[in-house]
């Protein structure tokens, strides 16, 4: 089992404290929803855990190294992270951007056998063996979105850290992005870190949520817990109410207010 | 046709044209000389073979190789198509370095003297491009930098030519300008070749990095690519490479933006896997347009980089326009 702790972290910009002072503990083989208001320092947390942003304060550990202090390249074969942005600069098609999620392991000679069978893994997973040879720049977002997901799978590391991983995909590939996240957690022992912004999404495939409000953790725990009328009442300043879903609980946004 | 296959054609098809036009541009100029006539030491025109036309071909050859790698290694860097030594007045800043030279006083014509002065020129010209730009990369404002260094060099020449403390100043800066391979010799190569072999290797050192940079910084950061040294190694190499060629020819531009357009629909776009075809596909283009320029019927011999600039301009605008909508 693999540990990925925050402690006491603190990101500034420009004066302003984005990320206040979180500490947290996650563990592998559970899939950890992080939510909150725009600008609630989700994404910032999120750079910090995969040890691409330096905190002013404050250190991420994986299993009690330091991940600013890991080689680039060995960190990158531990976690992978799907950036927020969808950027894909060059027309390339969609098979050969599934595997730049192998560079972490790549030497001069080239993609190997190994690698070409992670890659056929990760697009098969994610559900787009049939796009393969397409170029990725004519995909529709949602398509691009799910190739993406397939990219950073490749590299099959112990924690796959995403940014807002299901925004932009209809609700059928939600579900199956998000059995996908469920999966790779409880049947393959991962890592899985999620920023969402659908509460209801969040409390079907998440185990853990914490809600973040202005950099501070808000609440943290099981679903049903973290996310309860009370604390969507101060992140969001909105009126919630839990119903039971057939699916899971569905959670209402009643109105503004708290 | 499959990417692979494709791709192997194209390396094949640029291979065997390097060759011909490589036995063309031996043969050809205002003295033919048959393949027959090669190998008599004898002959009066062996010399003009192997003391002229050798000389030239290899810097053709080599500068070209040079531009087209280190196009499509800024281009892979920034994201950008448009990026380009000559287009973003990296090769201009070279060339302004070489001109102060000229003050330098007499001691300082000595040809390293007056190369490293170009890739000094090219590496603050790289630098100056990246932190112009920023991180964002857009392509607007990658143009508008390019504007700015093309403009500083442009003014640092002039000053040069309206200070210039001789006719013969002004004959040599404007050579710089307007690049060429006439009258070349092997001293030239001597000095060119082994610097452009180590800028292209620190370039191609970066191929792979430059693939993940597809996925955005963040994106090949993530994937374990360090920022850092991927700047400098491309800083040095098209120092190396864009500085090397402006010190032995003076400014040819449009071929590193030229040729790696060409060649992606054909090799695929994938940044790191352009740069050995951009470098075959450069030199066949120089060398082929060197010939042009030596058989092209004129007074005197029509410059090598005015013939690319003619080439090289219209070409610069039909990208632009075909970019429109991602630039909007």
């Amino acid at each position: 089992m693999s540990r990925l702790q925050a402690q006491d972290v603190q990101v500034r910009l420009g004066g302003r404290p984005v990320v206040d002072g979180v500490t947290a503990a996650l563990e592998s083989g559970t899939v950890t929803a992080i939510l909150g208001p725009n600008g609630a320092g989700k994404s910032t947390l999120l750079a910090c855990l995969a040890g691409l942003r330096r905190p002013q304060s404050g250190r991420v550990e994986l299993d009690r190294d330091d991940v600013l202090a890991m080689a680039p390249r060995a960190r990158a074969r531990r976690i992978g992270v799907l950036p927020q942005t969808q950027e894909v600069a060059w027309a390339v098609e969609a098979r050969i951007l599934v595997g730049l999620g192998r560079t972490p392991f790549i030497g001069s000679s080239g993609l190997s056998i190994e690698d070409a069978a992670a890659i056929d893994r990760a697009m098969a997973a994610a559900g787009v063996v049939d796009l393969a040879d397409r170029d990725v720049t004519t995909l529709s977002g949602g398509e691009r979105g799910r190739v993406l997901i397939a990219r950073a799978l490749a590299g099959e590391p112990e924690w796959l850290l995403a940014d807002e991983p299901l925004t932009g995909l209809d609700p059928g590939h939600q579900l199956d992005a998000g059995e996908l996240f469920r999966s790779l957690a409880h049947d393959r022992g991962k890592g899985v870190i999620v920023t969402l912004h659908d509460l209801s999404l969040a409390a079907r495939i998440a185990d853990r949520v914490i809600v973040m409000a202005a950099g501070k953790v808000l609440a943290d725990g099981p679903p049903a817990q973290a996310l309860s009328p009370d604390v969507m009442a101060r992140a969001y300043g909105v009126r919630a109410r839990v119903v039971e879903g057939q699916g899971g609980p569905l959670i209402e946004i009643v109105g503004r207010g708290g | 046709m499959p990417r692979m296959t494709c791709r192997r054609t194209t390396l094949l098809v640029l291979g065997i044209l390097l060759v011909l036009l490589s036995l063309v541009s031996m043969a050809a100029g205002r003295v033919w000389v048959p393949l027959s006539d090669w190998l008599n030491p004898g002959d009066p025109r062996w010399s003009i073979i192997f003391e002229l036309r050798l000389p030239r071909t290899i810097l053709a050859i080599a500068v070209g190789a040079a531009l087209g790698m280190a196009g499509a290694a800024m281009q892979g860097y920034t994201r950008n198509p448009l990026a380009d030594p000559g287009a973003l007045g990296v090769s201009s800043m070279g060339a302004l370095g070489a001109v102060l030279t000229l003050y330098l006083g007499a001691g300082a014509a000595e040809p390293w003297v007056i190369t490293s002065f170009a890739m000094l020129g090219a590496l603050v010209a790289v630098f100056l491009l990246l932190a112009l730009s920023g991180r964002a990369s857009s392509i607007v404002t990658f143009v508008l930098a390019g504007v700015i260094l093309q403009t500083m060099a442009g003014a640092g020449v002039a000053l040069a030519l309206s200070l210039a403390p001789n006719p013969w100043a002004v004959n040599e800066i404007v050579n710089w300008l307007m690049g060429s391979l006439a009258d070349r010799s092997m001293p030239e190569v001597q000095t060119a070749l082994p610097l452009i072999v180590v800028g292209c290797g620190l370039l191609l050192m970066i191929g792979r990095s430059l693939d993940a940079l597809t996925l955005g910084e963040t994106g090949a950061r993530s994937l374990g690519v360090n920022m850092a040294a991927v700047r400098w190694m491309l800083a040095l190499g098209v120092a190396l490479t864009a500085g090397a060629s402006v010190a032995v020819t003076g400014v040819i531009g449009f071929v590193g933006l030229i040729v790696p357009h060409l060649l992606r629909p054909l090799v695929g776009a994938q940044p790191g896997g352009l740069l050995w075809p951009s470098a075959l596909g450069g030199a066949v283009l120089v060398l082929a347009a060197d010939i042009a320029v030596r058989l092209t019927p004129a007074a005197g011999e029509v410059k090598l980089g005015v013939a690319m600039a003619v080439l090289g301009g219209p070409f610069f605008f039909a990208l632009l326009l075909s970019l429109r909508r991602r630039i909007a």
